[in-house]
């Protein structure tokens, strides 16, 4: 949006409507008064419109509520991140006032609910401030009982008025979100919504028309990264899963639960984290690769049997939604600190596959890949989202989905003979026949959790222990040979390259394009599979002067990133340094930027 | 839709499922020696396993035998047919993930009473609680083994361990207060030395449709010689059985007959018929099958897809 929304107008003249590109909103309240579903019209809106949009939200652990924030980004062309300050704030509180305004852009616009808020005199030179008395006006469209309900929808209508949304869309949406319930529900919102929208509201110089949407002719599909990951596991033809309740994970499982049966399949709410992961390896081990999943605190509880499942080479998928550590740390906040217990956690050399996705899209893709690598290369898969993908909102394009579903029955062929860890095969991966498969020789398999010779029956031998160390490991480095080697983005060569992975790839994305539009030759580089890391990064690292992993995650005890400190033991090249921060919000451009040049320029 | 079907590597290829299958014999089903300590009560109860096998012409392929850690979670290993050894008190957990998934097999789960009880009790509960359809035995010998000689759950007061050497001070659990307490649907005693017995409640449980828990008391020679002498009539003991007017649907009478002095009762203490876990999950499947009816998956994916439009 222009710098120029806070125009040299008179007042009492009709607002001018100007053009825009894109525009970053905040609405901030407190988490009972709706404003993510506010934030959820807006997206679906977007989504419907041919628009990209991201959005980014904070919520209280508790309850009982407290104040809470939900950002929409909505832009006719690429929208990489959230944004990192907002166009237009709408705040219904003092407190959200006073907490969010700083987050406006200089001559933004801040809509404030005035029976709540006062605003502060010394920043009306600052931001254009436009009052209106939403509360009483809630009252007067739909009568006093439903005031602390309507007050989102209300202000829905406000927003599309200055914004000169497409109202039968939206009603269209608030009839959709209140389907099957009793009708008088979506009829007082509809009520609500057009009292907003039909307000008159004085004081407001400009509204904004958006530039049509650039994905013309393409079908979006909005959802969050929790949604879309869960469809994706669904897509990938997995049946059975188990799971115990944690934030920001359960969404995922409530999903599951919800949705598994309509395909035939299951999800267990377990008593506890252990026997989520055990039931989750005991389903696959039934022949079809299950999901488990949890949130940091979990994941530590389940590394004993995740170890089990790399020992018996038991493909599995487990899912970390990510959140603040260590222990209970921060429930509802961003973080990327679980990236080493997703690579190393548990006892002995337990190598497992790793991978992160980069967007809620994204969510749905790696789901299906991870089932794919789980099952090809017989192992654990951990899917490393976090807590900022896992809730916001993006709009994508409509997937293939009669290409993209899977079946992933158990084959039950009888078999002559079979050796699950033959140590002869050509590939050295191990193949599992499921129990139910008829072995004519009368010799069958186990799996176990303890060093084993190729049937799975016990050994002390330190030379088979050796061998199936090897077996386990040698695997997933072919697996690295396979992985496509990632993309620069900017030029292949220069001063600074940005190393992302997970969340961090829109930011660092919108970095590299800002810093190179000022003439910096800075470029970027995501990173998906993160163990083990594809092979050939060596190559794209040298063409550099500084290598710098952005991620959310502590610097530690030496000063590195946890991903930083991968790469570093990978490349032995001190290079490779880190900008990292742990304030629980996910990155701003701004500070990527401004970090990366303080580290690259210092001596 | 794709379907994906992964490389079958066993060099020696493929085969036929035989027309006709006798019963499965002894030495088809034995695979490893065991690793028990001669005189083991675990002896008899795997025995009775491949007996059980035998007379119920159960099919290899179609047994699975899962254990956690423990001297008698060694179990898996000498049975041939399909089984896991998993990590130490979540046997249960994977085992119900099996059930759950697999309703054409058998699931049989093997353990101790370390196993069961103390790192795995959440487990027991419920698992008992949810009524999922396996079957557990737990060879119950009142002594850690494997570790060699530390208190257990069940070891009474007094009994001097490494852990102990005073004498043991905690209450012991009452497996058969705790089985039926959780829920349990099937809940029998028995003992490693009463083969007759022993049989006819593995039986019984296998026939169970339901969680089906047999508390099988089992010596170790090693470690707590003489334990169960009391239980054992060749060692001047005695075998109080069950009186067949017992009505095992009186979970009253059972915690009565659960708190009997020492050596108990023995057989079924209380046996109902609850929805298993398995049926009630096959239900809302059936159910929301129906709903879907000639829909391919991604047809029926399609549907929400669209909503999310």
């Amino acid at each position: 949006m222009s710098d120029t929304a806070l125009a040299d107008q008179a007042p009492g003249t009709s607002p001018k409507v100007s053009t825009i590109h894109e525009a970053v909103i905040r609405i901030a309240g407190n988490s009972q008064d709706g404003i993510q579903a506010i934030g959820g019209f807006l997206a679906r809106l977007a989504g419907r419109s041919e628009q990209e949009v991201m959005t980014f939200m904070t919520i209280p652990s508790t309850i009982s509520g407290g104040p809470s924030i939900f950002q929409v980004r909505i832009g006719s062309g690429e929208v990489l991140s959230a944004g990192d300050e907002a166009d237009v704030l709408l705040c219904f509180y003092d407190h959200s006032y006073e907490n969010h305004i700083s987050s406006l852009k200089r001559g933004g616009i801040v809509l404030y609910d005035s029976d709540h808020v006062k605003p502060n005199e010394e920043l009306l030179g600052s931001y254009h401030h436009v009052g209106v008395p939403i509360s009483s006006l809630v009252v007067e469209a739909i009568g006093g009982t439903g005031r602390d309900k309507g007050k989102n929808v209300y202000s829905l209508g406000l927003i599309a008025r200055m914004f000169s949304l497409n109202v039968s869309k939206l009603e269209k949406l608030i009839q959709e979100r209140f389907a099957g319930k009793d009708p008088t529900v979506a009829e007082t919102a509809l009520a609500c919504f057009r009292g907003g929208y039909g307000h008159e509201v004085q004081g407001l110089y400009q509204t904004f028309n958006f530039q049509p949407g650039e994905n013309v002719g393409q079908q979006q599909v909005v959802m969050s990264g929790n949604e879309a990951l869960a469809f994706g596991i669904i897509a990938a033809g997995v049946r059975f899963g188990a799971g115990y309740p944690i934030t920001p994970w359960s969404d995922i499982m409530e999903l599951l639960r919800r949705e598994l049966p309509k395909y035939g399949g299951t999800f267990v709410q377990t008593e506890d984290e252990i026997a989520a992961m055990s039931m989750a390896i005991g389903g696959s081990y039934a022949g079809r690769v299950a999901v488990t999943g949890s949130s940091g605190p979990g994941i530590s509880l389940k590394t004993e049997a995740l170890g089990w499942a790399v020992m018996a080479e038991m493909p599995v998928v487990v899912i970390d939604v990510q959140r603040g550590g260590p222990s209970t740390g921060m429930p509802t906040n961003v973080e990327q600190s679980d990236l080493n217990i997703a690579c190393f956690g548990g006892h002995g050399d337990s190598p497992r596959v790793v991978i992160a996705p980069c967007s809620v899209e994204d969510c749905f893709y790696t789901a299906i890949e991870a089932v794919n690598i789980a099952r090809k290369y017989s192992t654990p898969v951990i899917i490393l989202s976090d807590q900022g993908i896992g809730t916001r909102i993006e709009a994508f394009p409509y997937p293939d989905l009669e290409n993209v579903c899977q079946d992933i029955g158990p084959d039950f062929t009888p078999v002559a003979d079979h050796k699950p860890y033959d140590l002869e095969t050509t590939d050295g991966i191990t193949r599992h026949i499921a129990p139910g498969t008829y072995v004519a020789s009368g010799k069958y398999p186990v799996v176990t959790g303890l060093e084993h010779d190729e049937l799975g029956h016990p050994t002390g031998s330190g030379k088979l222990h050796t061998q199936m160390n090897s077996k386990r490991r040698n695997k997933l480095r072919k697996l690295a040979e396979e992985l496509p080697v990632p993309k620069v983005f900017g030029a292949s060569e220069g001063h600074v390259l940005l190393v992302s992975w997970g969340s961090a790839k829109g930011p660092i994305e919108e970095a590299v394009k800002q810093a190179r539009q000022h003439g910096e030759a800075i470029s970027g580089l995501h990173l998906k599979h993160l163990n083990p890391l594809p092979n050939g990064l060596e190559k794209i690292f040298e063409a550099f002067t500084h290598v710098v992993v952005v991620e959310l995650n502590d610097e530690g005890l030496y000063g590195h990133g946890q991903l930083c400190s991968i790469l570093r033991s990978r490349y032995c090249d001190p290079r490779i340094r880190s900008v990292t921060k742990t304030d629980g919000l996910t990155w701003k451009v701004k500070e990527i930027l401004d970090r990366t040049l303080r580290l690259t320029t210092k001596k | 839709m794709s379907t994906l079907t992964l490389p079958r590597t066993t060099a020696g290829g493929t085969a036929e499922l035989p027309a006709e299958r006798a019963p499965l014999t002894k030495k088809q089903t034995a695979a490893d020696h065991p690793t028990w300590c001669p005189g083991c009560g675990d002896f008899s109860v795997l025995a009775l396993y491949y007996k059980l096998i035998e007379k119920r012409k159960l099919d290899h392929e179609k047994i699975c035998t899962v254990a956690g850690i423990g001297c008698s979670s060694r179990f898996p290993y000498f049975v041939q047919a399909h089984g896991a050894h998993f990590i130490h008190g979540r046997a249960l957990a994977f085992a119900s993930g099996v059930s759950l998934s697999r309703p054409d097999l058998h699931v049989f789960v093997f353990g101790g009473d370390g196993d069961a009880f103390s790192i795995g009790g959440n487990h027991f509960n419920h698992t008992a609680r949810k009524n999922v359809k396996l079957t557990y035995i737990v060879m119950d010998n009142f002594v850690y083994g494997l570790t060699k000689k530390q208190t257990s759950p069940t070891s009474p007061i007094g009994f001097k361990s490494k852990t102990d050497v005073w004498g043991s001070q905690d209450r012991p659990i009452n497996p058969m207060k705790q089985a039926i307490a959780a829920g349990a649907t099937f809940v029998a005693r028995s003992t490693a030395t009463n083969i007759p017995h022993l049989l006819k409640m593995m039986e019984a449980a296998m026939d169970h449709d339901g969680f089906s828990y047999i508390e099988c008391l089992s010596e170790c020679i090693e470690f707590y010689p003489g334990a169960f002498d009391a239980a054992n009539p060749r060692k001047g003991g005695a075998f109080p059985e069950i009186p067949a007017d017992h009505d095992v649907t009186d979970e009253y009478a059972a915690y009565k007959l659960a708190d009997q002095t020492w050596p108990g009762a023995f057989g079924l203490f209380y046996q109902v018929q609850r929805p298993t876990k398995n049926a009630n999950e096959a239900k809302i499947i059936a159910d929301h099958r129906a709903k879907v009816e000639g829909q391919a998956d991604w047809q029926i994916l399609k549907k929400n897809f669209d909503r999310m439009k």
